[in-house]
């Protein structure tokens, strides 16, 4: 690594630490319904929206409302987006006249946007119209993020309110975060991006005759107002086929770096928003810190696998960095952004469940890519996906007072509230069902000989694209090991399926426990309660997430990267 | 439940107008307004026409795909530099093909830059990028490339240098991205010279 990659990285810590408490502060007053700024624009546009939506602001909502809206919610966005994919071919904004893609295809899309994976085996380029990538795809990234936090913040109420029956109304949820914190913060980053060299143009692909009279092709798109909302909402679906590593979607080292800090940024925010409003900011700083420390060692990992550059190297090419040479593994790579950086920035993309890549990690080396897949595996918390990754935390937080309580004999509590049995049943379920769903999914498709023919590469390495696919769906992530061909019949429904489970099995058990939480009693503290908000507590919780991981999917770990590297290094 | 579906569908329908229409349509006006270079792809003009955008690698091949020897190459493509079709091989670190292709686009490149055999060429050179679309190439890529070109054009390397050094873009704050030579810049540059 050069020492410009690591004053990369120092700035982009930093930039995010200046960030977060403002952010975060902020998110806890909007979701509070105490933030009066912006009031003039947002407040007559919020009371529109209500009327609109027939929601009456001030009435709460038990979990099970609350869960049936999220469902009802998602599933009409699911048909919706299916529709409108299917009728592109009549619909407006179409210049290039695309047809529909497969009933399969736009299921799978459909699915992929609507849960906030935005896994794709399509090609943006060629697929999908203008149409379809605005009102449904730039609508889903809104969305779907907005659910996300929804989703966490209900079970925050269930934390810090004591015997509540209610956890808020996901109708006003949603309204307000897409009306004061989406909108504002994408319109920002749209300017900025295309400032920067995004394009940003409705006309067709721009057919041209370049330097040498051949003739090339310019695609188009509103492509910087969908970059921003891209990251911001970790939805990481890009309108181009090579996603940021596409020179319009990411044309420059400063583009690079602002993506990579917004795509962190709402994630790494919202623990300060747990911590503002439990009223208690250690508690959210813990939980901070344990996302932080995985988010930086991972990144760090992979930044140098990749700087130390390919397994093989070729005789007679040099892969050492110089003031001239760019160093590392450069295959799939942009030399614009070099190998650290490329590599921090898909690091920060699997680990926030975003997803997007400027780089293609299938090319990656055995252990970077190895390190990509981990941080899916650890089940989005490192800082995970907008509110996904707080609500996965939180739930390793109840994991980590359990363990914690048994080991010294007391029942465990978390912010006053006594963890017992019940809770611990729902924790379980929401710990088990995505390794669950993923494993299980990709042993099916290792024994399923069509599914075999997707994969492009073999032995080790192709298990690891096998397996990234299913737990970056399942996770809801959307990386993608690119090689593998996953516009199949098998692949898109199975990936389809893995999505849905991975997002509604863990948020309807999620919000059942915010609803038992809300009900109980906040009990006072007393010498046996273990404190929550300590750096001790900090590094419990990183430990449990990574045995969890460990216990999990290790054997599956050797048998892919861990082996591949094995086999150039012994 | 049946209220539930109703705000939904409700829903579905407001934030489609507000986030998939308005909020898209309304900046990309602003954005062509207030960034019409950008907005547009940074389009590179020749003798009055537009021959590409100087963020979008090119091929610079003749009919048959052959490099040209007046032009100073981009890397390897796994997408053969079509605009409408962005992506990398996807190839992963043990993949004997992969291994193949880099020998035989390094044995590619020494012989048509007449590379000594001692002198080493830096890897972008013999490796594909994510895009397929990368505009740029390495300083030491082009410096490699420049003799070839020069001899070719008839020109002194020494104004070819040059060249090389206006096209180079550094990183933004000195650490944002690596210095890379954008390919349709300096071959543009080489165009106009009289």
């Amino acid at each position: 690594m050069a020492t410009r990659d690591w004053l990369y990285l120092g700035a982009l810590v930093l930039t995010l630490a200046v960030s977060i408490p403002f952010v975060g502060g902020y998110l806890a007053r909007v979701l509070g319904g105490t933030s009066r700024r912006g009031d003039v624009v947002f407040a007559p546009l919020e009371r529109l929206c209500y009327r609109a939506l027939g929601v009456d602001p001030r009435a709460e909502q038990r979990w099970t409302t609350y869960a049936t809206s999220v469902l009802a919610f998602s599933a009409v966005s699911v048909i919706t987006l299916y529709l409108l994919q299917r009728l592109q071919g009549v619909l407006p904004l179409n210049p290039a006249h695309v047809g529909a893609p497969s009933p399969s295809l736009s299921w799978n899309t459909a699915v992929s946007f609507v849960t906030n994976t935005n896994w794709q085996n399509y090609s943006g380029e060629t697929a999908m119209s203008y149409f379809t990538q605005m009102a449904g795809f730039i609508t889903q990234n809104f969305v779907s993020a907005a659910a996300g936090i929804a989703v966490a913040v209900a079970l925050i109420r269930g934390l810090v309110r004591s015997r509540s029956t209610t956890l808020g109304n996901f109708w006003v949820d949603l309204t307000r975060l897409v009306v004061r914190v989406l909108l504002p913060l994408s319109i920002l980053a749209t300017l900025v991006l295309t400032a920067s060299g995004v394009i940003d143009t409705l006309t067709g692909p721009h057919l041209l005759h370049t330097v040498t009279g051949a003739t090339q092709t310019l695609p188009g798109g509103a492509i910087s107002p969908q970059e921003a909302i891209k990251e911001l909402g970790t939805n990481g679906g890009g309108p181009y086929n090579a996603n940021s590593a596409h020179p319009f979607e990411n044309p420059n080292g400063f583009t690079n770096f602002f993506e990579n800090y917004l795509l962190l940024l709402l994630p790494f925010s919202l623990p300060w928003t747990f911590g503002v409003m439990a009223g208690r900011r250690r508690q959210g700083a813990s939980v901070l810190a344990a996302m932080a420390v995985l988010w930086f060692s991972l990144s760090l990992g992979a930044m140098y696998a990749e700087s130390a550059g390919s397994h093989l190297p070729v005789a007679g090419v040099t892969q050492h960095s110089s003031a001239t040479v760019i160093g590392g593994n450069l295959t799939g790579k942009e030399v614009r952004f070099g190998a650290a950086q490329s590599a921090l920035f898909n690091s920060s993309a699997t680990a926030t469940s975003t997803g997007s890549v400027d780089s293609m990690g299938d090319s990656y080396t055995a252990l970077g890519g190895g390190v990509l897949l981990t941080n899916m595996m650890f089940g989005e918390v490192s800082p995970g996906g907008v509110g996904s990754g707080l609500y996965g935390m939180l739930v390793l937080a109840l994991v980590s007072v359990f363990i914690a309580g048994l080991m010294v004999g007391r029942t465990p509590e978390y912010l006053g509230k006594k963890i017992q049995a019940a809770e611990m049943k729902l924790v379980a379920i929401y710990i088990l069902i995505v390794p669950f769903a993923a494993l299980s999914f990709a042993a099916f498709a290792l024994i399923w000989p069509s599914a075999r023919e997707s994969l492009l590469n073999h032995g080790a390495h192709g298990l690891t694209e096998m397996v990234y696919a299913f737990v970056s769906t399942s996770n809801n992530n959307g990386s993608a090991f690119a090689g593998l061909n996953g516009n199949t019949g098998f692949f898109n429904v199975a990936l389809g399926l893995a999505m849905l489970i991975g997002r509604f099995a863990t948020i309807v058990p999620l919000l059942a426990l915010a609803g038992s939480l809300g009900a109980k009693p906040r009990v006072p503290e007393s010498a046996g309660t273990l404190p929550t908000g300590t750096p001790l507590f900090a590094i419990l919780l990183t430990g449990v997430t990574v045995i969890i991981v460990g216990l999990t999917y290790f054997p599956v770990l050797a048998l892919g990267p861990l082996l591949e590297h094995f086999i150039f290094h012994v | 439940m049946r209220r539930q579906l109703v705000s939904a569908v409700l829903a579905v329908l407001l934030f489609t107008v507000v986030t998939g229409i308005l909020y898209p349509l309304v900046l990309t006006g602003v954005d062509r307004i207030a960034f019409p270079h950008q907005s547009a792809g940074s389009l590179l003009d020749l003798h009055g026409q537009p021959v590409g955008s100087s963020l979008m690698g090119q091929a610079f091949t003749d009919a048959k795909g052959h490099p040209l020897p007046g032009y100073f190459q981009t890397r390897p493509s796994a997408s053969s530099d079509n605009g409408m079709a962005s992506g990398g091989t996807n190839l992963g670190p043990s993949s004997p093909s992969l291994l193949t292709s880099e020998r035989d686009l390094a044995a590619a490149y020494r012989s048509f830059n007449h590379v000594a055999a001692d002198v080493p060429i830096p890897s972008d050179a013999v490796t594909t990028s994510g895009s397929g679309l990368d505009p740029d190439i390495s300083i030491a890529n082009a410096q490699l490339q420049a003799p070839r070109v020069a001899a070719y054009r008839h020109l002194p390397l020494s104004r070819v240098e040059t060249l090389i050094r206006a096209s180079t873009v550094q990183p933004a704050l000195g650490i944002l991205g690596e210095p890379v030579v954008d390919v349709l810049t300096l071959n543009v540059a080489l165009d106009r010279l009289p």
